[in-house]
């Protein structure tokens, strides 16, 4: 394995023994996607009994909202597992024994985003399981399309991450709360459980900007008409490689600027 | 593109007109060194002195406002990955991971700093440190004495040849303090090892240090061996040589702080002072 990869691998590997040996975090991680997927199962049910309650508005209804809320899971978790990945550092005060190693910041980047695409695949996958029998919904019947809007919507859920890294880096971890409430704060503008046209218009030009609501069209043009919107994703992939390069550099300027003001070695609660 | 190697006379450690400045303040004014290969070094000095600047910018995780930092050869602003591969740091102040068990601490940093047959270091590192018999718990269950040992362990993993201690025996009980320093001068001894350590323990600093650096404000004010500044000041051991410096008082009186007006004459009389 070579020099960047080992310590990637040791950097996953801190984070594999802190989740592996505690249950309750392991549970914790697991419990509120399944609770959304069952809450929100039942409302799926709810309107399409409101639409005639036949098949096929249930269908629609279930991969829209159901398939909607485990998406939007997958960009939350993938953006909170990479921000608490860098909060357990503070909270452990580790971050100077990390920087004084030969580690890369890349390296480091690179290792949060695999935990945090770890994280969320121990959130998601159950959620999605348990919603098979609960409500016959499968979203892996997506099949390849499914692979776009999760790549997608991951990719998203790093750059954010790696935005509201270098802003805990900036402010301190007293602003901790800023890693919960950034990604929701734009879930108005990503039109998760509706079409970006119900927005008004300044609303709907911030909705174009963000990849999500590129994949949240397309996961309702698949569901409801069986399009898949082939120019939607290559859009919101554009637009995440953008964002990955923006969110990337203004992470290198405040590590840059945590190492002029000497806040590294000190980082801690 | 790959690194020229380091040139091997060169000192461990070669700084120059090393200045860090936060706005008004100057944490560290101007400071020029060098620590010899194999040598043990202090920087000595009261709070605010500008020992930790120091330190954090011999680590490289704090950019100086001006002057070059050589670690073994490798220019920090340039090369300081080579560098870094070949040192370890250890200090009371920055933790290692408490929810983790030592050995896993051990195969964690391991690996980050690309350690070969790694579970043969470890045992060999729990042999030497006696830490056999808490290897496999948290260290956050751990006495602080336990705590120390595995972090020695931890900056000892990839057999670094120069390793930076900030306070290397604070809160430990006298025997353990005793163990750990007998087991660093040991060390040093069989491996070649430098260390640069800041401490505030003057017998510490007088048992264990080849040569001091002393710091006032942001600067070197006095350098040498602690025998020699303990004769120099005439006093008794280094704790009133400190105290002298401090203060300004005794011989440090005589002299105008700051200027390391001892320190140059020493270092043009041994060419390598620290």
């Amino acid at each position: 394995m070579s020099g960047a990869l080992t310590r990637i691998y040791a950097l996953w590997l801190r984070h594999f023994y802190i989740l592996s040996r505690s249950v309750p975090r392991l549970l914790e991680i697991m419990y509120w996607p399944s609770v959304q997927m069952i809450l929100w199962g039942f409302v799926s049910r709810f309107f399409a009994l409101g639409g005639g309650g036949n098949l096929s508005s249930l269908d629609i209804a279930l991969g829209t909202l159901l398939g909607a809320v485990l998406l939007w899971d997958m960009l939350f978790r993938t953006q909170i597992g990479l921000s608490l990945s860098y909060l357990e550092e503070i909270w452990a005060r580790n971050m100077g024994h990390l920087f004084v190693s030969p580690l890369r910041l890349h390296e480091w980047v690179a290792a949060l985003m695999l935990v945090s695409l770890c994280r969320a695949l121990i959130g998601i996958v159950p959620a999605a399981l348990l919603a098979i029998p609960f409500y016959g919904f499968s979203i892996f019947d997506l099949g390849l399309p499914l692979l776009l809007f999760f790549f997608n919507l991951v990719l998203m859920g790093w750059w954010l991450g790696l935005l509201i890294t270098a802003m805990l880096i900036k402010a301190g971890p007293g602003a901790e709360s800023l890693a919960w409430m950034t990604t929701f704060a734009l879930a108005p503008f990503c039109a998760v459980y509706y079409p970006p046209e119900v927005l008004p218009q300044w609303m709907q030009a911030v909705s174009e900007a963000l990849p999500a609501a590129h994949v949240f069209n397309g996961l309702r043009a698949l569901v409801a008409d069986g399009v898949f919107l082939a120019d939607r994703m290559a859009w919101a992939f554009g637009l995440n490689m953008l964002y990955m390069a923006v969110g990337f550099g203004v992470l290198q300027l405040a590590f840059n600027n945590a190492r002029k003001h000497g806040t590294l070695l000190q980082a801690g609660e | 593109m790959p690194l020229s190697a380091p040139a091997a006379d060169m000192p461990a450690v070669c700084v120059r007109e090393l200045t860090k400045s936060y706005k008004s303040v100057q944490a560290v004014a101007g400071i020029s060194f060098d620590v010899a290969r194999g040598s043990i070094t202090a920087l000595l000095g009261g709070n605010g002195a500008g020992k930790t600047t120091t330190i954090s910018m011999l680590l490289g995780v704090l950019t100086p406002t001006s002057g070059t930092v050589h670690m073994l050869g490798r220019n920090m602003a340039t090369e300081r990955f080579a560098a870094l591969k070949r040192m370890n740091f250890s200090s009371p102040y920055v933790d290692i991971p408490k929810k983790l068990t030592a050995r896993e601490n051990l195969r964690v940093y391991g690996r980050l700093y690309g350690v070969r047959d790694l579970e043969d270091r470890i045992r060999a590192l729990a042999a030497e440190l006696d830490l056999g018999a808490f290897l496999d718990r948290p260290v956050g269950k751990l006495s602080a004495g336990q705590q120390t040992r595995v972090s020695l362990a931890k900056s000892l993993v990839n057999a670094p040849d120069l390793l930076l201690l900030d306070e290397p025996t604070a809160s430990l009980d006298p025997d353990t303090a005793a163990r750990i320093r007998e087991y660093l001068q040991a060390h040093c001894e069989k491996t070649g090892m430098t260390i640069v350590l800041a401490s505030h323990n003057m017998k510490e600093v007088e048992r264990l240090c080849d040569n001091v650096l002393m710091m006032k404000r942001g600067r070197i004010v006095d350098r040498g061996r602690p025998a020699d500044l303990i004769a120099r000041y005439g006093r008794n051991d280094l704790e009133e040589v400190f105290l002298d410096v401090a203060r300004g008082t005794g011989r440090a009186a005589e002299a105008p702080q700051g200027d390391d007006h001892h320190a140059r004459a020493a270092s043009d009389s041994e060419g390598q002072v620290a």
